[in-house]
């Protein structure tokens, strides 16, 4: 008999094993993916003190301090119902029924996509897919390829891309659309970026020169409206240039394209057709929280975190017994957090199953949690603070009533 | 060719691996051991894995962590198996699926 069952072996998932196996719970873990280690698994980026954040090795590191703690972990299993019974929870699963009193969905994120015609073309894949290719499939998605869509996400893989020896030929707007947000809004995505400018080239923030750095800056904020953009790795960001549709008749031949007035509307005259073999469409993320709905826990729609997210208080506990949730799936935050997280919630479970003697580790942990945000170098959004009282505010109020 | 990426500067290189031949829509293909079909197949080039099954138009993976389905192929008879979920194991059989029959497509009652 196990006391915790886990869905999800990324950060947040395998933190929250590692720390509740630690005050003596039974834990299983299971994921869909054929090995642990979660979307951390593609991440590679230079950090602004020019250390490599290698997500195989935290996902390895991780991995292998859960299985020394006897942490079952199986992979290859999808999880696709919930329900709960007076044993505890009853997970239904491609591998049969698994039984837990106390259950943490640590499911993430998944990527949003954006409607562009000709997406459905082979070639054409989330930013997301490209970077797991490269990256942990060690398979390059192509030679040369156009992205759709200007994010800090994006921007991060386009140079994990690079790296690999795969040419970002530009990356581009999405068309606007109803359900493109301010994606396709020159001045909010440049906006956007602007907030994650200290992280730019960080060749320059190990040379040391600020000088440099703020004319980096300076150079993104005017740079706005010339027709070639800024270039960031040598890869150009055109905040002028939107996609118009994706061409090829069974394979992705080139993106058209078309440059767009400073307000987003496309310039009559201006469309062009440029050669690529691959196309990655590039959404953002938001929390994958269809089980949590399942499982009936109430829900805010915050869109600071990322959309729709269970409501939980600071311990990860949802207003459902038994319940609890870590990591993206409680709003969209860098992989620290998730980890920092995961933590919080294992050893939230292990005092609600009478296992943890002395409260003062749960309380450092969410503490931790709030300085690993605060020294996130990759913020999400600048919102995440505000989002996250807000849930917990919820939450409260949900509890009480 | 080969799209492998055997030397990475910074994840460094692939070390030897054991060859395991499979068939994607009865060709021979040649994975490494650990890759998934998606993996493998792309690596030889492969971009499309199955036809949608009422237009027939070509599809291939679309996000790569088994959310979208748009990667499904049948494997040793199974169908709606995900490429990019699924490791290749020697000899394994991938088919891209066909066009299937829309008998309704017109709507009931003699329409």
């Amino acid at each position: 008999m196990i006391d915790l069952l886990i869905i999800g072996a990324g950060p947040a998932g395998l933190s929250a094993a590692i720390a509740s196996a630690k005050q003596g719970l039974a834990v299983r873990v299971v994921d869909e993916f054929y090995r642990p280690g979660g979307r951390l698994l593609g991440q590679l980026h230079e950090e602004p003190d020019g250390v490599w954040w290698n997500g195989l090795d935290e996902a390895a590191r991780l991995t292998q301090e859960a299985i020394e703690l006897g942490v079952e972990i199986r992979c290859g299993v999808s999880v696709f119902h919930l329900t709960h019974s007076q044993d505890g929870w009853i997970v239904s699963t491609t591998v049969g029924e698994m039984i837990a009193p106390l259950l943490l969905i640590a499911t993430g994120a998944s990527e949003a996509a954006v409607p562009v015609p000709g997406w459905t073309l082979p070639g054409v894949m989330s930013i997301g897919a490209a970077q797991v290719m490269t990256n942990v499939q060690r398979v390059r998605v192509g030679q040369r390829g156009v992205v759709i869509g200007i994010n800090i996400l994006s921007v991060a893989i386009s140079r994990e891309l690079q790296l690999a020896g795969i040419t970002v030929d530009r990356m581009i707007l999405p068309p606007s659309t109803t359900v493109s947000g301010t994606a396709w809004q020159p001045q909010a995505v440049m906006q956007s970026l602007l907030r994650v400018a200290h992280l730019a080239p960080s060749l320059l923030i190990r040379m040391g020169s600020k000088m440099m750095g703020n004319s980096w800056m300076q150079k993104l904020a005017v740079s706005l409206y010339p027709s070639n953009g800024f270039s960031m790795w040598d890869i150009p960001i055109q905040l002028r240039t939107a996609a118009v549709e994706i061409v090829g008749t069974s394979q992705v031949e080139g993106v058209r394209i078309a440059r767009v007035a400073a307000d987003g509307s496309p310039i009559a005259g201006t469309e062009q057709v440029i050669p690529a073999d691959f196309v990655c469409i590039a959404g953002g993320l938001s929390p994958l929280a269809e089980l949590a709905a399942i499982a009936g826990c109430p829900f805010a729609y915050v869109p600071s975190l990322g959309g729709h997210v269970p409501l939980h208080n600071e311990s990860m506990r949802t207003p459902v017994p038994g319940l609890y949730v870590a990591g993206n799936i409680s709003g969209i935050e860098s992989a620290k957090v998730a980890m920092a997280q995961g933590t919080v919630a294992g050893l939230s479970i292990a005092k609600a199953r009478g296992k943890l003697t002395n409260e003062q580790p749960l309380l450092d942990a969410i503490q931790q949690v709030k300085i690993v945000r605060q020294n996130a170098t990759i913020q999400f959004h600048p919102n995440i603070v505000a989002g996250r009282a807000l849930v917990g505010q919820m939450t409260a109020e949900w509890i009480a009533n | 060719m080969s799209q492998r990426i055997d030397h990475h500067p910074v994840l460094g290189s692939l070390g030897d691996r054991k060859q395991l031949p499979f068939y994607y829509n009865g060709s021979v293909y040649t994975a490494y051991e650990g890759e998934t079909i998606a993996g493998a197949l792309l690596a030889a080039g492969v971009r499309t894995l199955r036809v949608h099954e009422e237009k027939g138009t070509p599809r291939g993976i679309y996000c790569n962590i088994g959310h979208c389905y748009e990667c499904r192929v049948h494997v040793d008879g199974v169908p709606t198996v995900r490429a990019c979920m699924t490791l290749v194991q020697e000899g394994m059989q991938v088919n891209a699926g066909s066009i299937l029959p829309t008998p309704l497509k017109k709507g009931g009652h003699g329409a």
